[in-house]
């Protein structure tokens, strides 16, 4: 996985969000209750998957860093919390956009789901502003990777506090998943989840190679001053 | 048990802080008290026994910010918390000492606002003072590891409540549906486990946050 050029993967993140998009709009068949609109779905789903993905991996590298203080960890750890919070920033807007063609209005709090990436996407948020206003250094690495652990324990308890809240706030209307999950349409999902997993990791390895690049810039023009 | 030694000396610390200061408990007291006229206020009509709950646990909350906020001051002003790192304990006894001794004010802010509550809006029931309790555990735990993170940033008092608040979400709702729910006990056994997986997180990463 590591050192998979960075071209090979542009190229077959392309090739798969290509297809991708022509299974979901020209193969998949039409869901039965929710008809067009459902399409949806396979990239709402898809890119939540990688938005967690990416925010296991950015605690997994977190983990790295206190733990076996690898040294090339903390920024890993930072660009994967990156890439999963643009991705969540997709979450939330994919599933916006369904809320108001499902119910008519751009946000329903009844799909646990959303909320549980909205108050990802927050805890996330001050991930950034913790970051950002520490000093570069190892305390700043520290105090990153500490959060971002707490963020993936977060994420079941979230997860399990939003489904017993949904006694006394509102009731579920409608499933995320269709009824029926086989055929095409688990074709469909799974080239979609593939090409939205493969695009994560080929944003998170270009981002990454910036940064590092950044940083040995910024330690050459140190070392020259 | 040399490590309870050391909390208690710590925690005697900044309860013995306090009561020479007199700054931060009758702050958060006055606090509760404004926040709830706000309440009345802000909400149109008659609130519901409902809409009264939410009201008590947003208090409690902010409550408890303010008290948090204030909770590293003491450190960060007379530079202590680098004698402390330095201190041969334990460096999750610190993070346990500060978390009693906010447990202890916020517990008494409570102790006046829950009456007050009583007072102004509806009575309530023994399963929401077993959630104040096993709330407090949560918020001052978790809040006191987010305030010593917080206090070594720039933003500092800004940053508290950005960080505070998303992991607050489920004591909300473990708080909130023991209050109103007719079986509480899932929302109280929540809550315990809230508290219990935190405490544990905090614990034994408290170390990292305040070494280098």
């Amino acid at each position: 996985m590591r050192r998979i050029p960075l071209p090979a993967l542009a190229v077959s993140s392309l090739v798969l969000v290509a297809t991708a998009l022509v299974f979901v709009f020209y193969v998949a068949p039409n869901d039965q209750t929710l008809g067009f609109s459902q399409r949806i779905f396979y990239f709402h789903v898809s890119i939540a998957f990688a938005a967690y993905a990416c925010f296991v991996g950015g605690a997994w590298k977190a983990l790295r860093h206190l733990w076996k203080r690898d040294p090339r960890a903390d920024l890993e750890s930072y660009v994967c919390i990156h890439q999963g919070l643009i991705f969540g920033a997709m979450v939330l807007l994919t599933g916006s956009i369904w809320a108001k063609i499902s119910w008519g209005r751009w946000w329903v709090w009844s799909e646990d789901e959303l909320v549980l990436f909205l108050v990802l996407y927050l805890f996330y948020c001050a991930y950034f502003m913790l970051r950002f206003s520490v000093d570069p250094g190892p305390q700043r690495a520290n105090l990153s990777a500490v959060y971002a652990l707490f963020g993936v324990v977060l994420i079941p308890v979230s997860f399990a506090a939003i489904r017993l809240a949904r006694e006394f706030l509102h009731p579920r209307v409608f499933t995320l998943h269709g009824p029926n999950f086989g055929g095409w349409i688990l074709v469909t999902y799974c080239i979609s989840q593939a090409a939205m997993l493969v695009l994560a990791y080929t944003l998170y390895r270009l981002e990454l190679g910036g940064k590092r690049l950044d940083a040995r810039l910024r330690d050459l023009r140190e070392v020259l001053a | 048990m040399s490590y309870f030694r050391d909390v208690g000396a710590l925690a005697r610390k900044d309860l013995l802080l306090e009561l020479r200061a007199r700054d931060t408990l009758p702050a958060m007291l006055l606090f509760v008290a404004a926040v709830f006229v706000i309440f009345h206020f802000a909400l149109p009509g008659t609130p519901s026994r409902l809409e009264t709950t939410g009201f008590l646990w947003v208090a409690i909350l902010f409550t408890a910010l303010l008290g948090l906020g204030r909770a590293f001051v003491p450190e960060r002003e007379q530079r202590t918390f680098d004698g402390l790192v330095l201190a041969p304990c334990d460096r999750s006894a610190i993070w346990l000492a500060k978390s009693l001794a906010t447990l202890a004010f916020l517990a008494a802010a409570e102790v006046v606002a829950l009456p007050l509550y009583v007072l102004f809006f509806h009575p309530i029931r023994g399963a929401m003072v077993a959630a104040v309790l096993l709330a407090d555990l949560g918020i001052c735990g978790v809040g006191t590891f987010l305030g010593a993170m917080a206090v070594v940033t720039r933003a500092r008092d800004l940053l508290l409540p950005l960080l505070f608040l998303p992991l607050a979400m489920p004591i909300v709702v473990g708080a909130v549906g023991a209050s109103v729910s007719a079986s509480p006990g899932r929302y109280l056994g929540f809550l315990a486990l809230y508290d219990l997986l935190f405490a544990v997180v905090c614990w034994a990463s408290f170390e990292y946050v305040v070494a280098e």
